[in-house]
């Protein structure tokens, strides 16, 4: 999926994250992160974040994550809503819960 | 085939948790309201109508909510939102969708066909998803009995009371100007075999008033109703469920209906009143709703 311009998804408040994506002339997920549980939980957040890209089909963007304390599917759910908006797309790909 | 709902199950209190708030949706589950209500409509801003349906959907997908009942209120088709809705949370496991704006059974098939084209799609078994619908209009109002027959896949039909009002050119009062409007739900859904349930009580610090209302809709026969505030569950579950001296009449009914059995005898009496079929219906009821409540304060 391609990126045309730069999208925001999500909040600073409690428990969300800030997703801040644009377009990105190198291949590759440039991801800046700061969180308020940065030294627990920073690997894993960057990985459900560059996770959530890949299966999108996203594989070039700057990132700028503001993290609030987010659990993973909200990481996903901002990150992909990010994703749309900057791809100026509305087709996601729904899928069945397992 | 599993259905993902039962029509059959306690619903005194549904609990409107706004879908785009991921620290309400994450904390919803430890609140002890029956029903859990995500909302996609009007606590959702115009702009923000794509970032809520990604966290209801994540939320669904990923989120366990033990046995409590899932519901999330979709906007109205006519919006263009709703479908797009539909294609997110069906898929995603809701139990049940509420539609709101709900002015005739047309409604209700128009938004059964839509759930049934993505459960097809999806390979999910056609008629998995439950439906309720919310009746906001006078127009509503009035078609209450075929909104309550439009579908197999309804639990109930609600209440919407601010836009009733509104649509009445009345506002919110001591419940005089809901009268009629309860009383058509409450027959329509109860003609219809399925649930009725009231719409909230804004004024979340009037607790007395929020009781005075709770008793009144237990008056009525409602089922149970939708909450704002995880503060209002509890006396809304205490107005609800039956009292120990009415228990105590109805298991002594149900005694008096053994014995009267046992003994070959058609007729059955307690303290000199005969005990005909529709006290031993409420009886029953009285129990039921009674173990029911004993069983989920034991589930939490």
């Amino acid at each position: 999926m391609k990126l045309v311009k730069k999208a925001i998804a999500g909040t600073m408040e409690s428990s969300d994250i800030m997703i801040t994506i644009a377009p990105a002339e190198e291949k590759g997920i440039k991801l800046d992160l700061q969180s308020s549980v940065m030294q627990q939980y920073g690997k894993q957040i960057e990985a459900v974040i560059k996770e959530t890209l890949a299966g999108i089909g996203v594989e070039s963007a700057e990132v700028v994550a503001i993290d609030k304390g987010a659990l993973d599917c909200t990481i996903r759910a901002r990150v992909g809503a990010a994703a749309f908006r900057a791809a100026e797309s509305t087709d996601f790909a729904w899928e069945v819960r397992k | 085939m599993e259905k993902r709902y039962t029509k059959e199950r306690l619903r005194r209190s549904m609990m409107f948790v706004p879908g785009n708030n991921p620290g309400m949706i994450a904390d919803s589950r430890i609140y002890n309201a029956d029903s859990i209500m995500f909302d996609l409509e009007d606590s959702v801003s115009y702009t923000e109508k794509d970032t809520a349906r990604f966290l209801v959907y994540n939320a669904l997908k990923t989120l366990n909510f033990g046995k409590k009942e899932i519901v999330v209120r979709i906007n109205d088709l006519a919006s263009g939102l709703g479908i797009k809705d539909l294609e997110a949370i069906v898929p995603a496991g809701v139990h049940v969708v509420r539609l709101p704006k709900t002015d005739s059974a047309q409604d209700v098939i128009d938004c059964e066909r839509e759930i049934e084209r993505i459960e097809k799609e999806h390979g999910i078994p056609v008629g998995s998803t439950g439906m309720m619908a919310a009746i906001e209009s006078a127009n509503g109002v009035l078609n209450a009995r075929e909104i309550a027959h439009a579908s197999d896949r309804l639990i109930g039909i609600a209440l919407g009371a601010e836009d009733y009002v509104t649509d009445l050119k009345t506002t919110r009062a001591d419940g005089t100007e809901l009268l009629f409007a309860r009383s058509m739900i409450l027959n329509g859904a109860r003609s219809a075999g399925i649930a009725a349930l009231d719409t909230v009580y804004s004024d979340v610090n009037n607790e007395e008033g929020f009781i005075a209302e709770c008793t009144l809709i237990k008056k009525l026969g409602f089922d149970g109703k939708s909450v704002i505030n995880p503060r209002q569950i509890a006396p809304l579950h205490k107005c609800l469920v039956p009292g120990e001296k009415d228990l105590r009449k109805a298991y002594a009914i149900m005694d008096a209906i053994a014995e009267a059995n046992a003994k070959g005898s058609g007729v059955a009496s307690l303290n000199g009143k005969m005990i005909d079929k529709p006290v031993v219906i409420r009886a029953q009821r009285l129990i039921a709703l009674a173990e029911a409540d004993k069983a989920a304060a034991e589930e939490e």
